[in-house]
């Protein structure tokens, strides 16, 4: 079992007065493993900047630690933190050349300008920014400059790597060459690194690790797979997914042999008691009121089931996003093929039990996924 | 940039020919008194053609007024010592308080900041005279009166309130993520300030401190009180070709031109380099 190389316990970030300023992060632990990426996803203003902004030293800790390799580190200043960041507004040295920038550190460490230099090299290989090495910062473009940012950050030799959207300035196309060479670089290395992004995908692609956070908290911290199985609550089932989960309110009622879902618009679902252990069985006829989820992806056309009626259908190039008018909402579902619907077409949909995710609609949380229903 | 037409290049040089001759003119007409003697220059119709002579600035270099009646001594030179010292070194005492006071007025927030700001600002609403007679008794009374201490101590009244505020706003204008990036790289705040925004606040404190060296440099009020003949800078020593005899009009524009040199020289200089650092495009990202 690999040490941990980055704890967060239970830190609150308040912008004004402690328990009267802005609240913006709101008692959020968790362990980083030696060697893991860690992606914090989260819409803007959600929490994650502010997290990472305190592991690296320039916010204060309102409440709370945070330890980096078994140092306590949450009130010493950046300096002392060994951590290497790279900015989302890349803050680069406007009067030194982009080498200097990437060479800055490990020069000022006192290392021989011959290894820095190889090292630089290297990594502007890597990026593709070979070819701006002399140029300042002023004189090259926004994609340019979050390379040389990130080449900076990347080249130190610390204890941990922030990454503060690292990509989201670059074109489609070298973001996801780049989000290969990175995560082969960090990984080849044993390096820890935090990643902040709003992007699901490069959070997928790079992480071992999920973080989601909303509202200053922290929803669930958890591996791509398993956010994307079994989300803790609605939030993180209904942001993380595209197109996202689809989400209905249901009324549950037990009959000897089925489990039955009244749907708002009066249709129903209905499934083989079976299907249930017993004590999920009990918690749903417990809580009588449910929220079902179920992904775009699950939902099948079949010759029975559930009816519903085409709103839209779009073909993407490469899918089918249709969205259907189902149990009073819209139902989404994708299919790999160009699907041959219009508007107010029928369809009858499919919903297996074993894709279905219940949540408890007070408090969000999750009360079983599909795969673990009989578990 | 678009061809201009020929039309347009003349009246553009026309209207800059006049801008020019406007503010330049007086200059121009001092320049040409300096070299004349008051019955030339007193002459009516005033012309431009006369015999150039030396004798003004050889008067004041020497330090020997010869008026009509009697030969005065006047302390012209030792006055432009004296002002070139006073204004560099309250400039100089100016930026070493100012600029760190700056930064920290920039970049930490601490309780009361703004208000110690606007306090320092407010030093320059009052009217010089209103401080000046308590000033004078204080200082007469703790010995500083007729010092140089004393006197670039009050030049701070001037300089460091322009210096603070002109560099606090060039300081405001570094993004806080250029210094993290220098911190977070294994720098302390010491050598952040001294790496970072120093350099990248460089052409704002270039420009305080030649604000403020004008400033210093054509104050006449603080000497006139607080300092006696031998500490006078320029601006208190040119009364003295105010004679019981006259007016020494050809001395007065030679000592104008020669009070003036130092000032105008340090723009010349300090423009380009202004230009070089703003051109540079530092700050703004």
């Amino acid at each position: 079992m690999s040490e941990t190389k980055l704890r967060i316990s239970n830190i609150d970030k308040f912008y004004g007065a402690i328990d009267h300023g802005v609240h913006a992060v709101k008692n959020v632990s968790m362990d980083v493993e030696d060697g893991d990426i860690v992606a914090l996803l989260g819409s803007s203003g959600c929490g994650k900047t502010s997290t990472l902004r305190m592991i690296a030293g320039f916010e204060e800790v309102s409440r709370g630690s945070i330890s980096i390799a078994g140092r306590e580190v949450h009130m010493l200043p950046p300096v002392k933190r060994n951590v290497a960041m790279a900015f989302e507004g890349y803050s680069l040295y406007p009067t030194v050349t982009v080498r200097d920038n990437i060479a800055f550190a490990l020069k000022s460490s006192g290392k021989p300008a011959a290894e820095v230099a190889g090292k630089v090299e290297q990594i502007a290989a890597m990026l593709e920014i070979s070819d701006i090495l002399d140029r300042y910062p002023s004189f090259i473009s926004g994609g340019q400059q979050q390379r040389a940012s990130l080449a900076r950050a990347l080249i130190r030799e610390a204890d941990l790597y922030l990454l503060d959207e690292p990509m989201g300035q670059l074109e489609p196309q070298l973001r996801t060459l780049l989000r290969g060479r990175i995560k082969f670089y960090i990984k080849e290395r044993g390096l820890t690194a935090i990643l902040v992004t709003h992007d699901q995908t490069e959070a997928n692609a790079l992480a071992d690790k999920i973080a989601v956070m909303e509202d200053g908290e922290l929803q669930q911290f958890a591996s791509p797979d398993e956010i994307k199985e079994a989300p803790a609550n609605l939030f993180t089932g209904t942001f993380v997914g595209e197109p996202p989960m689809n989400v209905f309110p249901a009324k549950a009622r037990s009959s000897d042999q089925a489990l039955v879902f009244d749907l708002q618009d009066g249709s129903e679902l209905s499934f083989p008691r079976s299907v249930f252990a017993r004590d999920l069985h009990d918690r749903i006829m417990a809580l009588q009121s449910v929220m079902l989820g179920v992904r775009p992806y699950a939902v099948q056309r079949s010759e029975t089931g559930a009816q519903a009626r085409v709103l839209a259908n779009q073909w993407l190039g490469d899918q089918s996003h249709i969205a259907a008018e189902f149990a009073g909402g819209a139902l989404v579902l994708v299919e790999h093929d160009r699907a041959a619907l219009s508007e107010g077409d029928a369809i009858t949909v499919h919903l297996d039990p074993s894709d279905l995710h219940i949540f408890d609609p007070a408090s969000g949380v999750a009360v079983s996924h599909g795969a673990s229903l009989a578990g | 940039m678009h061809k201009a037409s020929v039309l347009e290049r003349t009246l553009r040089g026309i209207a800059l020919t006049l801008v020019i001759f406007f503010f330049m003119f007086p200059i121009f007409w001092i320049f040409l008194m300096s070299f004349q003697t008051n019955e030339t220059i007193l002459r009516v119709p005033p012309s431009m053609i006369f015999e150039p002579t030396l004798t003004n600035y050889r008067s004041l270099i020497s330090g020997t007024l010869e008026g009509s009646t009697a030969t005065l001594e006047i302390r012209f030179m030792s006055n432009l010592y004296n002002s070139l010292f006073l204004s560099v070194t309250s400039v100089t005492v100016g930026l070493l308080l100012g600029v760190p006071a700056a930064y920290a007025f920039a970049k930490l927030k601490f309780r009361g900041s703004e208000d110690i700001a606007f306090t320092l600002l407010s030093f320059r609403f009052a009217p010089p005279l209103l401080v000046l007679l308590p000033l004078t008794i204080y200082f007469q009374k703790i010995g500083l009166a007729d010092t140089y201490l004393g006197l670039i101590w009050v030049y701070q009244l001037i300089v460091l309130p322009l210096i603070l505020w002109i560099v606090r706003g060039y300081f405001e204008d570094i993004p806080s993520d250029i210094e993290y990036a220098h911190r977070i790289a294994g720098h302390g705040f010491w050598s952040t300030f001294t790496k970072i925004a120093l350099p990248l606040a460089g052409p704002g404190i270039a420009a305080a401190g030649l604000l403020a060296f004008i400033f210093a440099w054509n104050n006449f009020i603080f000497a006139l009180v607080l300092a006696s003949a031998d500490k006078q800078p320029v601006t208190v020593g040119a009364l003295a070709f105010i004679t019981a005899s006259g007016i020494n009009y050809g001395q007065i524009a030679a000592g104008i031109m020669l009070s003036i040199a130092p000032t105008f020289a340090l723009a010349l200089y300090a423009q380009r380099y202004l230009v070089e650092g703003l051109s540079l495009g530092a700050v703004k990202g």
